[in-house]
């Protein structure tokens, strides 16, 4: 094949065969990939752990389950353990008898044999399935610095701005070839020059904005580019403490859903913009100017997708991003305070909070776990967004708090406070 | 009659008739319910884009400025190709994104028909071209729009 990059004779050896058939189209795809991006070479992947974002065994996504295979057959095996994105179905989670049928007999067939093969490929272990492998109980935490060969759009902008890593948006299999090689191309959010601010953000309102709706309206308008966002710190402080991180990963999941937000910078806060500051503004960037106006703008034209508009919600989904350990803990005060303010016992709609299983796991050892189950909200480790993917889901009156879940379902989206305020008053 | 030169990231041939969003186009949105549900004219499912939802995608020259979404995004493309609910080609008026661009190689590598994708056509090209129009693309990146 033809290429521009310059190649070691190590990674020319793999593209002309030396490692066997399957290691040269793995290492094709790459070098095709990075020439497209004008990288000049491939480089290390240094974290220790990777993360995938196919978590799903979806009978119809066949053609991916059989490239692993492929990848198998070849020992194209993954050169670094990985997590991998939440689980589509826990029995849990609410489901009637045609919804369980669906899930388990045709959408998911795949599940089983598609986890067998994320175990041979490298996968951590069976609690490694959620989207924010970054969390301190999952443990797959890059350091600054660190090159990823990463997926899944949320945790790859938190890893890029808020821990400093250097990932590109990798799409779903092209970060298993990364690992599988031990190097990406040398392009985009890996390069110094990329991870310059096209956009500066002024953040102008007059209360803290809801993570959510600022990452929408921040992604619509700059897209892929990089924001360099200020008067944030006003409102979550200079320290990346839990609860700022949590609003960060909020704020991130929604400038890469609702636009292509890779790397995001804030002002006195995010490592590269406390160290280098302004210098990261790229010469001649835009300028946008977030007021109280332009949230109220950006929420009021979301699309409401339900047949009856007024429809009382059936379900409710908190976590999407899944919840931080401080989330729940926050999210279980505010529901027991909201029941026993309106004189409830349990919330009217069935509700469900998601978060990585090893975060369950560290929350059902507290005592807000036997608080929360008594509220009736049940605790899962799904992914909201692969629960909703179904023809009954779609006519469901879903409600969420996350833009992302918003934006590929037709789940409605309020605020959080709006949310709380629905699940803890009697249902229409 | 206009030609616009391109980049092939995946050289090809074709002639399609145009399907244009002037939008971002979000790839998992897009195609999750046709690779889902068996929907062979693999109608567009994302409700944000105002130029194509519900309009079939299949068999036709997709014209776009860039993709966004989910980091699924080149791999759905891939399934899209494999299960033979893609269009004939892509066309960006931008640079390729990293997500269209993962989807345009796994596409040229690791099957036997590559899909033709051409970027860097530029904002005249997306302002020129109208839904149905015709549009060949040749080898070298040059794409006439009729």
């Amino acid at each position: 094949m033809n290429y521009k990059m310059q190649l070691t004779p190590d990674e020319i050896e793999i593209l002309n065969g030396a490692k066997g058939e399957t290691m040269a189209k793995v290492m094709k795809t790459l070098v095709m990939y990075g020439d497209a991006f004008g990288a000049t070479k491939m480089v290390p992947v240094t974290s220790k752990k990777g993360h995938l974002v196919t978590s799903f065994g979806l009978k119809v996504m066949s053609p991916v389950y059989d490239l692993m295979d492929q990848l198998i057959a070849g020992g194209a095996l993954s050169g670094q353990k990985f997590s991998v994105d939440p689980k589509p179905l826990d029995p849990k989670v609410p489901a009637n008898f045609l919804q369980k049928l669906i899930f388990n007999k045709f959408m998911y067939s795949k599940q089983d044999e598609y986890d067998e093969q994320l175990r041979k490929l490298g996968l951590i272990d069976d609690k490694s399935y959620t989207c924010t492998c970054y969390m301190d109980e999952v443990g797959n935490i890059p350091v600054k610095g660190d090159v990823l060969s990463w997926a899944e759009s949320s945790a790859v902008v938190y890893a890029n701005s808020v821990i400093g890593a250097r990932c590109n948006r990798n799409s779903g299999i092209i970060e298993l070839f990364g690992s599988i090689i031990g190097k990406v191309p040398y392009f985009g959010l890996v390069t110094d020059e990329g991870r310059k601010a096209t956009w500066i953000v002024e953040v102008k309102t007059t209360k803290k904005p809801e993570a959510q709706i600022l990452g929408s309206a921040i992604g619509m308008k700059v897209m892929e580019d990089v924001p360099y966002i200020k008067g944030l710190n006003q409102w979550i402080g200079t320290q990346l403490d839990g609860d700022t991180k949590a609003y960060l990963k909020d704020f991130g999941a929604a400038t890469a859903s609702n636009g292509a937000v890779g790397l995001y910078h804030i002002e006195n806060l995010t490592p590269e913009a406390v160290e280098q500051g302004e210098s990261l503004i790229a010469e001649g960037a835009q300028v946008y100017v977030i007021d109280d106006a332009e949230l109220a703008r950006v929420q009021a034209n979301y699309p409401v997708m339900w047949k009856d508009k007024s429809a009382t919600p059936k379900l409710c989904f908190v976590g999407c991003p899944h919840l931080s350990h401080a989330q729940l803990i926050e999210w279980t005060d505010n529901v027991v305070a909201g029941l026993k303010k309106n004189g409830l016992k349990k919330v009217s709609i069935p509700t469900v909070f998601t978060a990585a299983p090893a975060v369950v796991e560290e929350f059902n050892k507290t005592a807000k776990a036997k608080e929360l189950a008594a509220t009736g909200v049940i605790l899962s480790y799904i992914c909201p967004l692969m629960y909703m993917n179904n023809p009954l889901c779609k006519k469901m009156p879903v409600i969420t708090n996350s833009n992302k879940l918003r934006t590929y379902t037709t789940s409605r989206y309020y605020r959080s406070e709006e949310i709380l305020d629905i699940i803890t008053k009697e249902a229409k | 009659m206009k030609q616009f030169k391109g980049r092939p990231v995946v050289a090809g041939t074709c002639s399609a008739p145009a399907l244009v969003s002037h939008g971002g186009f979000n790839t998992l949105a897009s195609f999750q319910n046709a690779l889902q549900f068996g929907d062979k004219q693999a109608k567009c499912g994302d409700q944000n884009n105002a130029d194509l939802y519900q309009k079939p995608m299949v068999g036709t020259a997709l014209c776009l400025p860039q993709t966004i979404g989910s980091t699924t995004g080149g791999m759905v493309l891939y399934c899209a190709k494999v299960m033979e609910r893609n269009p004939a080609c892509m066309l960006f008026s931008e640079h390729i994104d990293s997500l269209a661009c993962a989807g345009a190689v796994l596409g040229a590598v690791w099957t036997d028909s590559p899909m033709p994708v051409i970027d860097c056509l530029g904002d005249e090209f997306l302002n020129y071209v109208k839904d149905g129009m015709k549009i060949t693309v040749a080898e070298d990146g040059t794409v006439t729009v009729e």
